[in-house]
């Protein structure tokens, strides 16, 4: 217990409270760590007022709900298409789906990239170009595209584990009785299959929401959140480059710390709401030994 | 396809424990057909594009696409026996060292976060002690609570223990942020396993360490297998904070290079920098390929479906 609760304390604890504290002041590399002062509630005003906060507000929600609808429905596709052919087709494919998720993502993100290659290098143009689509660099003439798919592929195989896992935990007799009563694939689909899964299906869908608001990796690797100015930035984003990778070189810390208080607030909320849903007190039933 | 068809014999239904997909078996007889297998592939093509380009472009001088457009060779990966060759990798740390300090960061970051799991999941799994339920959810907070969120201010706590820009700090950091995931998965093994076992162990007159460590452990080495094989994956692959947390790179792992090779020389050096990647994305794949039961078992532990 001691090393975990040393660990959690140092790195999670500690740091939510120093974003919180860190958020009202003018903390920056021009401050230095040690000449900074508090500045009451400046940094959220600033964000209130800036004029980029809209629209990389507005570029975090696209990108959540897009995704999301990707990652949910590629997920329940793959999971439900491979629990049903050839058991070892189908743990072949989902293997496959694993892949993105268990390589580095720079090497992830080196494959796409270079698969939207402008010509005549990109796979994408020479799989597009029999439709007629002209040949171009993706990235810059598609970003959103692009990045919605980068994370896309990664984003579907956690949706498409779990529900794999739930789909198989359902009693075969259930299948069974709606075949014998007559009962088609879809059928069976729509009304065994879904709502059963409707707890995996909550359970994804808040997981990932939180996941989504503060990823950021894939998008610094493959767009920096560009082309052009905060084309594809996105919030987290935002506050990594105010506070640590800034493009002006002055490293904002207070700044960055607001923006980040921001997603922390949010990623409560969203946490809060996820052990409500999910039924916290089964969890943490009292243990079956009590001896110290 | 009509009722009369109804392949499974009453005699038949063998439930197996791991819910190996008995439902499935059934469902697949009765609906065989081509078309989910199409729907499934083409669902996957980019998958496998992506990865048969990586593997192919490695191995030619120059690729259009998918079209090799120059011949086959070995030159791409003259990095591991002649790196003084390659002009990309001149001004940047070679690669045997940086591979040494991928694997030593990846074991550590594994073994941290095992031993700690391990003793935190049993205690919550078995001893009653004040605050239990509270720090059971708040590791359950943690572990969905998106921990790239907090990075500015572990940038502060890392500077103040005086561990910025050293590899154990980053260790640190990896292994408190694959904890909550790992004490959650490891509670859920230890959960699973009967206490009538440690009863009589117990009642023996064996101690409480010595219970967990003789006869609760070696139950649950599946879990550990899978919990290790994860953290050493994930501390593999790790980019962000060997990025953010060891800026001068006298340390660095081979995500750094990569992600240098990606910023200078998008349109450079294909092969090489595909070889680069093959040879850093290798090890992981080869360890799914042996041991994707145990990695696919997390999920069994660690999410209640």
């Amino acid at each position: 217990m001691g090393p975990a609760l040393i660990l959690v304390m140092a790195f999670f604890v500690a740091p939510v409270i120093l974003t919180l504290g860190m958020s009202f002041t003018d903390m920056a590399t021009t401050t230095g760590l040690a000449n900074w002062h508090w500045s009451g509630t400046e940094n959220y005003e600033r964000m209130v007022r800036g004029s980029f906060t809209l629209l990389i507000l507005g570029n975090t929600l696209f990108y959540v709900a897009v995704a999301l609808t990707f990652n949910i429905l590629m997920g329940l596709g793959v999971a439900l298409l491979s629990v049903h052919v050839e058991p070892r087709t189908g743990s072949f494919f989902r293997a496959i789906w694993l892949l993105p998720r268990i390589s580095p993502s720079v090497v992830y993100v080196l494959m796409w990239t270079w698969a939207a290659a402008a010509p005549p290098y990109g796979v994408i143009n020479q799989l597009v170009a029999p439709f007629g689509v002209e040949g171009r660099y993706w990235i810059n003439s598609d970003p959103w595209l692009m990045v919605l798919l980068v994370n896309g592929f990664v984003g579907a195989s956690f949706g498409m584990l779990v529900f794999t896992s739930a789909i198989r935990s359902i009693p075969e007799e259930l299948f069974r009785a709606a075949w014998v009563d007559g009962a088609n694939a879809w059928q069976i689909v729509r009304r065994i299959t879904l709502p059963l899964l409707r707890w995996p299906i909550l359970f994804v869908l808040t997981y990932q929401t939180m996941s989504l608001f503060s990823s950021y990796e894939y998008i610094l690797l493959l767009t920096n959140g560009g082309p052009g100015l905060y084309r594809t930035e996105v919030w987290s984003l935002w506050a990594f480059h105010t506070a640590l990778n800034s493009y002006f070189g002055n490293l904002e810390f207070g700044y960055g710390a607001a923006l980040a208080a921001v997603l922390v607030v949010m990623g409560l909320l969203v946490s809060f709401i996820l052990l409500r849903l999910f039924r916290f007190n089964d969890l943490v039933s009292e243990p079956r030994i009590e001896i110290t | 396809m009509t009722v009369t068809t109804t392949p499974t014999s009453p005699a038949a239904p063998q439930i197996t424990p791991e819910l190996a997909s008995p439902s499935a078996g059934a469902l697949s007889r009765g609906l065989f057909s081509a078309l989910p297998y199409a729907v499934l592939f083409l669902f996957t093509v980019p998958i496998l594009l992506l990865y048969g380009w990586l593997a192919f472009s490695s191995f030619f001088t120059r690729m259009e696409g998918l079209r090799p457009a120059g011949p086959f060779t070995l030159e791409n990966w003259r990095f591991l026996w002649a790196p003084e060759t390659v002009e990309q990798l001149n001004n940047k740390p070679p690669i045997i060292p940086l591979t040494i300090n991928t694997l030593v960061f990846s074991l550590a970051t594994a073994a941290v976060v095992l031993l700690i799991s391990s003793m935190a999941g049993y205690a919550l799994s078995r001893l009653y002690f004040p605050g239990r339920r509270m720090f059971l959810g708040s590791v359950l907070l943690l572990h969905s609570f998106p921990s790239v969120t907090l990075l500015i201010a572990t940038f502060m706590v890392l500077r103040q223990l005086g561990l910025y820009d050293q590899l154990l700090g980053v260790i640190l950091v990896k292994a408190a942020f694959e904890l909550p995931l790992g004490i959650w998965i490891m509670k859920g093994f230890f959960d699973t396993i009967p206490w009538e076992l440690e009863m009589a162990a117990l009642v023996d007159g064996a101690g409480r360490i010595t219970t967990w460590w003789r006869i609760v452990m070696p139950l649950v080495r599946p879990g550990l297998l899978a919990l290790g094989l994860l953290a050493f994956v994930s501390g593999w692959n790790e980019f962000l904070l060997p990025f953010v947390f060891m800026p001068s790179g006298s340390q660095a792992t081979l995500s750094i290079l990569m992600q240098a090779l990606l910023g200078e020389g998008r349109f450079v050096d294909y092969g090489l920098v595909t070889a680069v990647g093959l040879y850093y994305v290798l090890p992981v794949l080869l360890l799914f390929l042996f041991a994707q039961d145990q990695l696919m078992k997390i999920y069994g532990g660690g999410v209640k479906g």
